[in-house]
């Protein structure tokens, strides 16, 4: 059992690990993200391996079952290396072909390979594909080349070294400054400064301290922690540690989804290799640090990724929240400091402590750095997730890489953050990718996700629809958020109905008042805010469906 | 432990470290509505109706009143147009379940809250938790619970339990402030035509 000892001793084990890959030896990765699973990479995965071991091909050629690639759209997708062909919307049948001609003969079969929709023109590497280029795939990048099963894989790109860096070259001191002058931002919704929130949990008085990982990605249309978290699970697991040094916990939890079992079966693996490496548990790589991670799942509900809410879970109670007014980083799991950042946050960490603050804010815009996540989904030719720098304009994010509008239709509206999040309109595309610049106009980041509308959707529907999700996953403890929703729902499924009526948008603006400033916790002070947002750029409508009793999307059964 | 000294309303009180506002404004002689607090249980901060203006170095929030801990230079202001508007409309949210609530129509003549804003929809319970949360600390028994999620939420009593310490106890019923009505009837109910799926199995 190769247990660490010493940083060197991680060094010499990932000079072993090289050595022993054959230089040039052919690689199939396969993508296993959810979506490529979804449209059959299962059976395209098992052709293969039968493929290869009718041509005998085992030892020659290297199969990988990878994270997500991110162009779910044209999944199921298979990229060989070294050359990097991809090949888009695999078939088991196409198995043999590529076996035969592109592994073995190292030819390009054209009919696979991605055709762009608009030129007509294809590209045979991934780095060619319009959906790649330009994006700079920092955290997610790195997944089609590992197996998430294999800590020797991680290990061989680098993993862990920044962990050995601020175990043995760096006070926690020095970790927390390089973080607060990296000036990495919360990636679950807030985008708080993590350094901050580290600081605070360090500085609380109280023993032990925790740490936790937020993987409890809920919002409708996102789905890039997951895609992330499932693909390269100790990216996290170090950021978490290295996280944990700073902030002085021995204890992290990992709070995620139940009905995730991909994720858990690879954070389970990753957890036990982490342990066996000497990553984990006590006297941590030699260097007399103790920190071990529980992984606890959720009960199904939306509020629970809610901190407070989260945290009450953790301790084994109903997942309702508390009122924040002491922060959970000082008072937080069992009243003791407890530090939460979501999945990405975390997956920062390594990338931070291994090159620096300087190169890491060289990234992005003036107040929000780095790269980001983004699921797109919705009415988008890419659907997916895409990584690219903070300050990438809206409109290179939905034509550029999204590949714009399906079906000739117009772009309508943007919306982020799922049901606690915002819409923007056509109109305000060029608008930069940047934690504020969102904030200011109604619509904040969210988590990343994005849900592009085309001229066909309503927006009362949209609305509507987030309050329909949201009905059933606020827990129901506070007055205005579980009786707001239950009358701002109603009032607009009477709108969708053709049955709106003078004063409904003034009632709705009173109730959302007293809900965003009311409400107990942080969904439910955001359940009125797609509304607002819609209010704000779409109103007519929204008066359209009262005083006309029309549906101007032509989407609403029953108006005109 | 230290103390502040914390204005309610223009009326100056010295408070100890940990004391809630709602605490202070009783010991200043400001009354604060409330509608699922109660002394002995810890707070809870569901109702939201004792929101409150809170005025710290120059920035003013609306927090809890119930549960927000006094703090150096802490200015309260428990009446306000805000806090009004805010009021009314809980109250107005409620009154769609428990039109005649005593409770209720007395603090909606404060307020001037129509109870006919919303569309009846008369389930009696308001969610205040005071059983639920009175026989889980206090008695310790947890034979009363909150069922579902969101605007489902309801309280319900577990059979099991409540057939064996409810029919001696019953202390829940005159903290209800929709008149124990809802608290009578649930257990009425769940102890006549229990849900055959939590039926105790038969010995074998």
């Amino acid at each position: 059992m190769p247990r660490i000892n010493s940083a060197a001793e991680l060094e010499t084990l990932r000079e072993g690990i090289l050595a022993k890959k054959v230089p040039d030896k052919p690689c199939i990765s396969i993508c296993a993200g959810i979506a490529c699973l979804g449209l059959g990479n299962g059976k395209v995965i098992s052709a293969f391996e039968d493929e290869l071991k009718k041509q005998s091909l085992e030892d020659k050629v290297e199969l990988r079952a990878t994270g997500c690639h991110g162009f779910c759209e044209k999944g199921p997708l298979v990229v060989i290396y070294p050359e990097e062909i991809c090949y888009v919307e695999v078939k088991p049948e196409d198995v043999p072909e590529i076996v035969a001609k592109t592994v073995v003969d190292k030819q390009v079969i054209d009919r696979l390979v991605y055709t762009d929709p608009a030129t007509g023109s294809k590209a045979a590497l991934q780095s060619e594909i319009p959906f790649y280029k330009n994006q700079m795939r920092l955290l997610i990048g790195n997944s089609p080349k590992i197996n998430p099963q294999s800590i020797e894989d991680y290990l061989a790109i680098g993993g862990y070294a920044a962990l050995a860096k601020a175990l043995f070259e760096m006070s926690p001191e020095e970790v927390l400054q390089e973080i607060k002058t990296a000036n990495l931002r919360g990636r679950g919704g807030g985008g708080f400064p993590a350094g901050s929130k580290w600081e605070t949990a360090r500085n609380a008085p109280g023993e032990p301290k925790y740490v936790i990982v937020n993987a409890h990605e809920g919002e409708p249309g996102a789905f890039m922690d997951r895609a992330l978290f499932t693909g390269n699970p100790h990216l996290v697991l170090e950021g978490l540690i290295i996280g944990a040094y700073t902030i002085g916990s021995s204890q992290g939890f990992i709070y995620t989804r139940h009905d995730t079992p991909v994720l858990r079966k690879n954070l389970d693996l990753a957890l036990e290799q982490a342990r066996e490496y000497g990553f984990l548990g006590k006297n941590i790589m030699g260097s007399g640090f103790d920190f071990d991670i529980e992984v606890h799942l959720d009960v199904g509900i939306f509020v629970s990724g809610e901190s407070s809410a989260l945290m009450r879970s953790i301790e084994g109670k109903a997942p309702e929240p508390r009122p924040k007014y002491i922060r959970t980083s000082v008072s937080g799991i069992w009243d003791k400091p407890s530090n939460l950042n979501n999945v990405e946050t975390w997956a920062n960490v390594p990338q931070i402590i291994n090159n620096g603050s300087a190169w890491y804010s060289s990234i992005g815009t003036e107040r929000s750095k780095g790269t980001k996540l983004i699921s797109l989904s919705g009415n988008i030719v890419n659907s997916g997730v895409v990584e690219i720098p903070m300050g990438t304009s809206l409109r290179e994010i939905i034509f550029d890489f999204g590949g714009g509008i399906p079906n000739g239709k117009k772009l309508k509206a943007i919306h982020f953050g799922g049901p606690m999040g915002g819409s923007i309109p056509e109109s305000l595309i060029d608008t930069p990718l940047d934690f504020d610049a969102l904030s200011k106009l109604g619509a904040s980041l969210g988590a990343g996700d994005m849900l592009v509308l085309d001229e066909d959707t309503c927006m009362v529907e949209i609305a509507r629809f987030f309050l329909e999700f949201l009905s059933g996953e606020s827990c129901g403890k506070c007055v205005p958020c579980r009786e707001g929703i239950r009358q701002m729902l109603g009032i607009l499924t009477r709108m969708t109905a053709g049955k709106g009526k003078e004063g409904d948008l003034e009632l709705l603006e009173e109730i959302s008042e007293v809900v965003g400033e009311a409400a107990l916790c942080s969904l439910g002070r955001s359940v009125q805010k797609p509304l607002l947002s819609m209010f704000k750029y779409f109103r007519d409508e929204f008066e359209a469906h009262i005083k006309e009793k029309k549906c101007p999307a032509q989407y609403c059964k029953g108006l005109s | 432990m230290s103390e502040f000294i914390v204005q309610i309303d223009g009326v100056e009180v010295t408070a100890p470290e940990g004391t809630t506002v709602l605490e202070a404004a009783k010991k200043a002689g400001v009354t604060i509505p409330t509608l699922c607090h109660h002394e002995i249980l810890e707070p809870y901060g569901g109702c939201r109706l004792c929101t409150v203006e809170a005025e710290v170095r120059g920035r003013t929030k609306l927090v809890a009143a119930c549960l927000y801990p006094v703090e150096k230079d802490l200015i309260v202001r428990t009446r306000s147009e805000k806090v009004d508007r805010i009021r009314k409309m809980i109250l107005e949210l409620l009154l769609a379940h428990a039109p005649d609530a005593r409770d209720l129509q007395e603090l909606a003549s404060e307020y001037g809250a129509d109870k006919n804003r919303f569309g009846k929809e008369p389930s009696f319970c308001i969610h205040c938790g005071l059983c639920v949360r009175y026989c889980a600390e206090i008695k310790k028994k947890n034979a009363i619970s909150f069922v579902a999620m969101g605007p489902s939420r309801e309280i319900s009593f577990i059979p099991e339990i409540a057939a064996k310490e409810c029919w001696d106890c019953k202390e829940c019923f005159p903290l209800c402030p929709t008149e124990a009505l809802q608290a009578a009837f649930v257990l009425t109910k769940e102890m006549a035509f229990p849900s055959p799926s939590l039926e105790p199995a038969p010995a074998e």
